[in-house]
């Protein structure tokens, strides 16, 4: 390209102007709703990400999910097991897959069950050579199957606070007063556990959700990257190696949306089930 | 005889930090009967309320029932029981009222939730009918309006309501024992009366033994049948109610009736017992109350037995025997404590 | 001070933690020297890729060099970022805390609503940011950035402790007897947040850690051909059928290092919190 082409894009960009100006220009058009143009792509920053933001909703749901039943199943064994070698087992565990990095642990599961054993695609969210007219559960069913690894990796880097936290949240609760008044009627050990236990070492839990997303947005970045999941995620990466910064910014502030919405979600939350706080 | 409950000997343990283990509860026996109570008073740390943790099991950990302890229900040898067995005791057999009814009351289930919890944890009844059992208990303890507190959560309740909650759940299973701990504790003067007269008038209509633990004498004249009276793990004196009030035999239950201001009779200075009460593993050796006794003398460094003191009233002290030092029971008919209700000039 | 740390010792948690770190310090600091040189490409064509063997415990990269010896300088380079990085979040968290908890008003209520904004994005994504536009950074800025990212959920954590401990009544004591800000700051509200600062620092180390070789897997850190453990197992994606092992060895000392430090900082936390596990 010629020194006047290079002048011409950088114009239409706006690259040529200085930084501070490209960044007032920048939140102005985040106002009304205009976050630029990719460089790399010229396509509108706006319907790139919003093309991208279901598969990492799924994948992230898929590892929430996931988070969210195992970790905290393992979690109450923890605490109704506490002191004993199982509870010390899991916690090591637990903190080891916490210091497991995420882009590594997924070329691992991706070599693993992927190449070595066959088992379960590695790249991508659906088949390339799966024809456009299959049946929707076929298409499903394919989807899962790529969801498989991503999802996995992303929720065993995440699971150790979710365990942690439920495991330390139930034994403040078990030890409360009203655990022996239904230890005292008669009510069964696992009713004690889970019904009144548990129930009430939700709450804490809800925090977590707010305080793990940004965790779970921050791990999908290199997960969709490592199984070239179509998401927000390896968009960002994509657009980081590239030096996009209109698609990098729009990116961003997508992702702090996300992790404000979360928050907002968790009052919410917080307000429904706690009738303490309903009737105040 | 009506003799529900037999507890022999019974000893609890915990560690004491160390690799050794004190013994919070050393030694106590009673028995419950049938349509009375007994009260066990003692101040705070003399191990009452881990004894009544024990007659359903609930001592909490590290904590345990030592070897050599006996509780017998009936037939049934309690620790003996394990699992689903020892389960349909708690609440079936044996109701608990606990002290604090903020606390141990579940903030997020209902009122109603919770006594039908307890009913139908050992009847096979429907939900409806379980509620329908619950609407019945809040009318027996006394509550206002029901059929709306049915709904209603715990923390939309005041306090004296909420005990009465605590009293109907602990009825739901329709217990043949009745134990309150520090029932009325957390509550105000006025409420209190009003608990305790909940408790006597549900002991009367359903047959209950009533084992009531309180640190206030005050509650215990009218109400109960029989005190025993526990200092450092041990029962250091027992007799039926009006007996103990005559004639508090034991120096520490003489302190006790002394620290007591009372209404009629000149206006005396309250003299408080000397010292304070010593942890578990800080126990003198011999009689416990040895430091604080003003009646200490040297069989004290020998740990008494319950020696009689008077039909059906026994102590912990070697001034019951007539050799020793005191003329025995009969040194204490003449009005020898300063709260006897003494005619005498 | 010293006594949470002997009480870390004692917890085997921390014991085994507090060795382990030892242990790949030393090595990191010790192991470029005896071992062969990291950027070494002794046998261009022959020696690619090879399996781990006697000769090279590790096997070697793509580029013939061998990777027990990269492990071993690539830590010097992780564990430096991550000590000088969470030393400086530490500082500034400290810096802004106490400027915060003690000054209060207008400046307490500004530096908190910064922080909230920053807490809002997350951190890999300010990175992210400020990386794409500046391309190719060294070492020590990526030291700077990403310790200028981290204090704020420090600062949060003094600014409390602060506020906590201006009621306490030595505090009071020693502003009635007319003893100067600095002294204040420095004698009392610093000596007592050292401990939770202790900790934030040691668990910090893990997590930068983390975050450094997760940016120089995306190339955005430590450049080549200084070795990164990120960036080893970036250079291993590309050969993951022929030469699975390539990237195993760095992933698997991040993991140790992180978990070491994870439970060193645990039991550390449980020595300095009064309440206990």
């Amino acid at each position: 390209m010629s020194a006047a082409e290079v002048a011409r894009l950088r114009a239409i960009f706006g690259l040529d102007q200085p930084m501070h100006r490209q960044f007032v220009e920048f939140v102005q058009g985040v106002v009304r709703a205009d976050l630029g143009h990719s460089i790399e792509h010229g396509l509108p920053v706006k319907t790139m990400v919003a093309s991208r933001i279901v598969p990492t909703l799924l994948l992230g749901g898929a590892a929430i999910l996931l988070n969210f039943t195992v970790g905290l199943w393992l979690g109450v064994r923890q605490a109704v097991r506490r002191g004993t070698r199982e509870d010390r087992v899991l916690t090591v565990l637990s903190l080891a897959s916490y210091a497991t990095p995420s882009f590594w642990l997924g070329l691992v599961l991706a070599w693993l069950v992927g190449i070595e054993l066959g088992w379960l695609p590695v790249a991508g969210m659906q088949s390339p050579l799966l024809a456009r007219d299959a049946p929707w559960l076929t298409r499903a069913l394919d989807v899962g199957a790529h969801l498989v690894l991503p999802a996995l990796t992303l929720s065993i880097v995440t699971i150790a606070g979710t365990m942690r936290y439920q495991r330390a949240a139930l034994l403040e609760v078990l030890r409360l007063p009203y655990i022996g008044t239904a230890r005292a009627k008669g009510v069964s050990e696992r009713a004690v556990v889970w019904r009144h236990g548990w129930r009430n070492a939700l709450f804490p839990m809800i925090t977590l959700f707010g305080l793990w997303l940004p965790l779970l947005v921050t791990g999908s970045v290199f997960v969709e990257w490592v199984f070239a999941w179509p998401g927000l995620g390896s968009l960002a990466a994509g657009a980081v190696a590239s030096r996009d910064y209109p698609l990098v910014m729009g990116a961003a502030l997508l992702a702090a949306g996300l992790v404000v919405a979360a928050s907002l979600l968790t009052d919410l939350a917080y307000a429904l089930l706690d009738p303490r706080v309903r009737y105040s | 005889m009506s003799r529900i409950l037999d507890v022999d000997n019974l000893r609890i343990s915990f560690p004491d930090g160390g690799s050794g283990r004190v013994y919070p509860v050393d030694g106590v026996s009673f028995a419950l009967e049938r349509g009375k109570t007994l009260a066990l008073v003692g101040e705070s740390g003399c191990g009452k309320s881990l004894t009544s943790l024990a007659l359903l099991r609930l001592v909490p950990a590290p904590g345990r029932i030592e070897e050599g302890s006996r509780i017998r229900l009936g037939d049934t040898d309690v620790l003996g029981l394990k699992g689903e067995s020892l389960r349909r005791i708690r609440g079936r057999r044996i109701g608990m009222v606990f002290q604090d009814p903020m606390t141990s009351l579940n903030p997020v289930f209902t009122v109603g939730d919770q006594i039908a919890e307890g009913v139908r944890a050992h009847f096979d009844v429907s939900r409806s009918e379980a509620r329908r059992r619950a609407l019945t208990l809040l009318q027996e303890v006394g509550i206002p309006d029901p059929a709306a507190r049915l709904d209603a959560y715990p923390h939309q309740l005041s306090g004296g309501m909420r005990q009465r909650v605590m009293i109907a759940i602990a009825l739901s299973a329709e217990p043949e024992i009745l134990v309150a701990d520090e029932p009325t504790t957390a509550l105000d003067v006025t409420v209190q009366a009003q608990i305790l007269e909940v408790l006597d008038r549900l002991r009367d209509t359903h047959g209950m033994a009533v084992l009531l633990i309180t640190h206030d004498l005050g509650i215990v004249a009218g109400r109960a049948d029989r005190v025993a009276v526990m200092y450092a793990g041990q029962i250091v004196e027992e007799a039926p109610t009006d007996e103990l009030f005559d004639r508090p035999s034991h120096p520490y239950t003489q302190g006790l009736f002394a620290s007591v201001p009372r209404i009629t009779g000149p206006i005396e200075r309250l003299s408080p017992i000397g010292g304070s009460v010593p942890p578990p593993g800080a126990w003198p050796g011999g009689c416990r109350f040895r430091p604080r006794c003003p009646k200490a003398f040297d069989k004290s460094e020998t740990m008494p037995p319950l020696l009689p003191v008077g039909p059906d009233h026994r102590m912990r002290c070697w001034l019951a025997e007539p050799s020793e030092g005191g003329d025995g029971p009969l040194r204490f008919a003449q009005g020898d404590n300063p709260s006897a209700q003494g005619d005498n000039p | 001070m010293v006594d949470p740390l002997a009480r870390a010792w004692r917890d085997p948690r921390g014991r085994v933690g507090a060795l382990v770190l030892a242990a790949i310090a030393a090595a990191a600091a010790v192991g470029p020297l005896i071992l062969a040189d990291p950027l070494a490409q002794p046998c261009v064509l022959t020696c690619r890729n090879l399996p781990p063997s006697l000769a090279h415990p590790f096997g070697t990269d793509d580029l013939s060099r061998d990777i027990l010896s990269r492990v071993a300088s690539g830590g010097r380079i992780s564990l430096a970022v991550a000590v000088l990085a969470v030393g400086l979040s530490v500082t500034l968290g400290a810096a802004v805390g106490l400027v915060a908890g003690y000054w209060g008003g207008a400046v307490d209520a500004a530096l908190m609503r910064l922080v909230d904004a920053a807490l809002a994005i997350p951190r890999l994504f300010l990175l992210l940011l400020v990386l794409a536009v500046w391309e190719q950074a060294p070492v020590a800025t990526l030291i700077l950035l990403i310790g200028a990212t981290g204090w704020f959920g420090t600062g949060r954590l003094v600014r409390g402790e602060v506020l906590r401990l201006r009621e306490e009544t030595y505090v009071r004591a020693a502003e009635a007897l007319g003893a100067n800000r600095r002294r204040i700051i420095f004698r009392h509200l610093l000596p007592n947040t050292a401990g939770p600062l202790l900790v934030a620092a040691t668990l910090g180390v893990g997590d930068v850690i983390l975050l450094e070789a997760g940016l120089s897997f995306l190339g955005l850190g430590v450049q080549p051909p200084t070795p990164s453990w990120g960036g080893m197992i970036l250079d291993a994606k590309s050969v993951l059928v022929t030469a699975p092992w390539a990237g195993v060895f760095p992933g698997l000392a991040i993991v140790v290092t992180v978990l070491s430090a994870n439970l060193f900082g645990d039991a550390l936390r449980d020595a300095v919190d009064p309440r206990g596990a």
